[in-house]
């Protein structure tokens, strides 16, 4: 096969500013990002979180993904091997495109997060006249 | 400055031999701040990495495998030994698309691990769902655990 082989990528955890309240992991999400001319596309990897469980906000030019899944049930079963934590997922980016906010559109499939951020039209430039007194 | 004549060294010494053994002095380190309380994680060598359960009567398998479609996904039972192959398909862009950031690969992979336990092969399931595959495999009849009861005479 002429394509790699995927490697194990170990899960990073959030680095808190505080500590939460709630004893959940918060994991980075793997992400690719890219933009063309009308829109910047967000993919995140987020496995096991489903469509209700994200939150995407804009704010201040700052884009909040956040994914979170249920516990695993647990009752009855004990552990064999544990090679991978399970979690909540967040990350934050700051986006340098203007973005038209209410056209922004997020969709959840096979465990991968999209988020497509329409590019805004350029503002047009405006000529302001200078009165003279 | 000591200078040591190349002939001089004794010729069977390994010379990475200090490195291994520093490098084994740092793991053993590492391996000590693992907090109380928390669970050690085994270290996944081979692409996926899996949690493996089971409870009375059936063996669970999850892995975690986000952007991965279920006809890339190919699982088979050969005796006690499971296998797991698939591929992640890269994603079809078209020119224009420049990119700030690539996290996410595509390739494939293979895992084989061997079952610790006997399975009961006709009674199989896989699940993928929101980039969890879960695989279920029943015991065997003959390792479930079983009342032995006792006669005197």
């Amino acid at each position: 096969m002429s394509e790699h082989e995927l490697q194990v990528q170990e899960k990073k955890e959030v680095q808190h500013s505080g500590e939460t309240t709630k004893p959940e992991k918060y994991f980075v999400p793997a992400v690719d990002i890219y933009e063309t001319e009308e829109e910047v596309t967000v993919v995140a990897e987020m496995p096991g979180v489903t469509s209700d469980g994200v939150e995407v906000s804009l704010e201040d030019d700052v884009l909040t993904i956040e994914g979170s899944r249920k516990p695993e049930e647990m009752e009855g079963k004990r552990v064999l091997l544990q090679e991978y934590e399970s979690g909540n997922y967040l990350r934050r980016f700051t986006v340098a495109e203007t973005i038209d906010q209410d056209k922004i559109k997020a969709s959840m499939a096979d465990g991968l997060l999209t988020v497509v951020l329409p590019k805004a039209a350029p503002a047009k430039p405006r000529k302001i006249e200078v009165q003279m007194g | 400055m000591a200078f040591i004549r190349f002939a001089e060294r004794p010729h069977f010494r390994n010379p990475w031999a200090e490195f291994e053994r520093i490098r084994q002095g740092l793991d053993e380190l590492s391996r000590t701040f693992i907090g109380e309380g928390q669970q050690a994680l085994a270290r996944a060598t081979v692409y996926p990495p899996l949690n493996i359960f089971e409870d009375k009567d059936s063996l669970i398998i999850k892995a975690e495998l986000p952007g991965v479609r279920a006809e890339d996904l190919d699982i088979s039972l050969e005796g006690d030994t499971l296998t797991l192959q698939g591929q992640r398909k890269p994603r079809e862009d078209s020119d224009k698309v420049s990119y700030h950031r690539r996290e996410i690969k595509a390739g494939s992979f293979s895992r084989a691990i061997a079952l610790p336990t006997k399975v009961d092969v006709d009674k199989m399931s896989a699940k993928l769902a929101n980039g969890i595959l879960t695989i279920t495999l029943a015991k065997a009849e003959e390792v479930k655990p079983r009342q032995i009861s006792i006669t005197t005479e």
